[in-house]
């Protein structure tokens, strides 16, 4: 009995942290994402795109006024979707 | 009836309704009174933290400020939206799992330490300050335009309604009010933002309008507005000017800073289960880029009218007369707003015309002289933050317009001043006072230091609101800059990492300190102007503006605390404990009051 408890109590361990490198990675992709729309297209990465018109301007003003608030908002629903089916795969939902 | 009645009757039963909803919804426990109980659905919460988000510097400020700059502005855009990316992944969460009611306590229970309670506590404090100064300059300037007087007194008048309105309820009454001003600050925004965009390109989504064609030269929008305010000397509109380097820092720092602000995070609390935490910063997102999607366009299609109006037949005709601005009525806005002191023009070389040009382009004087128009910019004075109130006088759009724009300015300035008072009484009365100073404080007691927490916060924001550092939208951010080297990586690493108490304690008073002296060195000791040693035009270090400095404050806040953490004694197995749990949902309870 006390065996299966701390067997139980082991495998709830190792799975919680299996559940947090999974949330890590997803966390960091999406980070890699947020930057690269931001500060890159937005920014710094701007004169790259230069070519690509859009209305009157080019595609990195449209990032930087637009577009990166568009994918932030994206990338906070997908989180947010992402790691509620996570919860439900390693059984630690609420 | 006169446009001042009409500002009245919107302003005034727009108060009636959030007072109405206040006392409806009045709190009726201390739980309710921090953190809304448990019923907040994240839709209602999204709503209600967005306005509370959306202060005078998002409502009045901002598209002033990227109407004046153009591109280079883009950084308000994108650092106070991406901010929310940064709250839903690596914050929210974890501490609504956490379970309490303030961000300080979290740290206090966090790095097992009362020192870093009050630590957090005053980083807390000096951020939310400096934060309610940019909304007094808000304030001010709405107020002063609807009553019609001085900026000066305009300021006084809505200290004290602040003061009485962020007495009246805890979080749940807040809540609901919240809401309710939501619904009239968005309206107010975007319904002008309409008009404006159908007469200029249209296009009833200004949005999309920004990118249109400008229906009364047939070329796009931004291409028109770039070569209108090129002719006169400035910057072109959509060209990039600033310093890369500064531009990142400071688009970093604000996104840092709103992750790390107490009164957004409290909000996180308030939701019922850990998922809502996630959904929750999604919907409010959701509701703040309603408006932050439209605010270029308004600053845009602000600035080309205004452009346009200086220089009815192009800067190739002649500038706008001295009695088309006294008879036209087209041009009522400019003598309303002269009141304020806050819009000046003297036509310097007595030509009976007023030409706005940028008088430190050569070539711009040079063609100006020749023409005839005189050497020096008439068009003395025009402050940023009355842009946006001014916009629909500006694009002459129906009375009834510019009365709802007078209501949402102040519904944005008053729930975000609100939210601000609430956190930094909290902070006193329940992490400082109970907490720490008197733990058998009564509630009486606890809830009439509250109070006296409040008034100070607003008599020393209204005093260093008469001289503010900057704009509302600046101030702001000098507020963020506060926060992120602050409050945002202490909570990161006490979810993250394994830093302990004397890390923690080390690093937040490193970023604090480093940010505020950077930050009083260009801007004045106290905000007092005359005292700063070195302007943002020429900083201390390379490029890097005082408003830019919270990133670097982050950065040094999270090597200090790493390097401290590494040469001292670990956390406690306990901690340890508390670390893993707060990373899975499982057993995610509500809230309770901690000590």
């Amino acid at each position: 009995m006390t065996d299966h408890t701390s067997q139980n109590a082991q495998s709830a361990e190792k799975s919680d942290q299996g559940y947090w490198a999974a949330n890590v990675r997803i966390i960091l992709i999406s980070l890699v994402i947020w930057a690269v729309v931001s500060f890159g297209f937005g920014i710094i990465l701007r004169p790259l795109l230069s070519g690509i018109t859009v209305g009157g301007t080019d595609l990195g003003f449209w990032f930087a006024q637009q577009g990166s608030i568009l994918v932030f908002l994206g990338l906070i629903f997908f989180y947010a979707w992402r790691m509620n089916k996570l919860d439900k795969e390693f059984g630690v939902e609420e | 009836m006169d446009q001042f009645t009409i500002n009245l009757l919107f302003v005034g039963a727009s108060f009636a309704l959030y007072i109405g909803i206040a006392i409806w919804a009045r709190a009726g426990s201390t739980s309710e009174f921090y953190a809304a109980g448990r019923g907040v659905h994240p839709v209602t919460n999204g709503m209600a933290t967005a306005a509370d988000w959306m202060s005078a510097a998002s409502f009045i400020s901002m598209a002033g400020l990227i109407a004046f700059t153009g591109y280079d502005n883009s950084s308000f855009l994108m650092g106070w939206t991406g901010g929310y990316v940064l709250l839903a992944l690596l914050l929210a969460p974890y501490l609504r799992k956490f379970g309490k009611f303030t961000v300080s306590e979290f740290i206090g229970d966090r790095f097992y330490s009362s020192t870093a309670r009050v630590v957090a506590v005053i980083c807390l404090i000096v951020a939310s300050t400096t934060y309610v100064i940019g909304q007094m300059t808000g304030v001010g300037v709405a107020f002063g335009r609807f009553l019609e007087i001085s900026n000066f007194w305009g300021l006084i008048i809505g200290a004290g309604v602040v003061f009485a309105y962020a007495v009246l309820g805890g979080m749940k009454g807040v809540t609901y009010t919240q809401v309710a001003q939501y619904c009239v600050l968005i309206m107010a925004y975007t319904i002008p933002a309409i008009f404006i965009s159908l007469q200029l390109t249209g296009t009833p989504v200004p949005a999309l309008g920004l990118f249109g064609d400008h229906v009364a030269s047939g070329e796009p929008l931004l291409a028109k507005l770039d070569a209108v305010v090129a002719e006169l000397g400035f910057n072109e509109y959509t060209a990039h000017h600033a310093d890369t380097f500064n531009m990142v820092l400071f688009t970093l720092s604000l996104m840092i800073g709103t992750a790390g602000l107490p009164h957004v995070i409290m909000r996180f609390f308030t939701v019922p289960r850990v998922a809502d935490a996630r959904w929750s910063a999604g919907w409010t997102l959701v509701f703040i880029a309603l408006l932050y999607l439209t605010a270029p366009a308004v600053g845009a299609m602000a600035r080309l009218n205004i452009t346009e109006m200086m220089w009815p037949n192009g800067a190739a005709g002649e500038p706008v007369s001295v009695e088309t601005i006294a008879d036209d009525e087209k041009y009522n806005w400019m003598a309303t707003w002269q009141k304020t002191g806050l819009l000046g023009w003297e036509d310097k070389n007595g030509d009976g015309r007023i030409a706005y040009f940028n008088e430190k382009d050569a070539d711009t004087v040079a063609k100006m002289e020749a023409a005839g128009w005189g050497s020096e910019n008439e068009l003395t004075k025009f402050n940023r933050d009355i842009l946006v109130l001014a916009n629909p006088e500006i694009a002459n759009l129906p009375g009834w317009v510019i009365g709802l724009v007078a209501a949402g300015g102040l519904a944005a300035a008053l729930s975000t001043a609100a939210g601000l008072l609430l956190a930094i009484s909290t902070a006193v009365s329940h992490d400082l006072m109970k907490g720490q100073l008197t733990p058998n404080i009564s509630e009486k007691n606890e809830l009439l230091s509250a109070r006296i927490a409040m008034a100070v916060a607003i008599v020393i924001a209204t005093i260093l609101g008469l001289n503010p550092p900057g704009f509302a939208a600046q101030t702001v951010a000098l507020a963020f800059g506060l926060a992120a080297a602050s409050i945002f990586p202490a909570l990161m690493m006490g979810i993250f990492t394994k830093v302990n108490n004397k890390g923690a304690v080390a690093g937040m008073l490193a970023g604090l300190t480093v940010t505020l002296i950077y930050i009083f060195l260009h801007k004045g000791w106290l905000f007092i102007p005359g005292t700063n040693s070195f302007t943002d035009a020429d900083p201390l270090l390379g490029t890097i503006k005082s408003t830019s400095f919270g990133a670097i404050g982050a950065l040094v806040n999270f090597c200090v605390a790493f390097t401290v953490s590494k040469f001292t004694a670990p956390i406690p197995t306990e901690i340890e404990d508390l670390v893993e749990s707060v990373r899975v949902p499982r057993g995610a309870g509500a809230a309770v009051e901690g000590h």
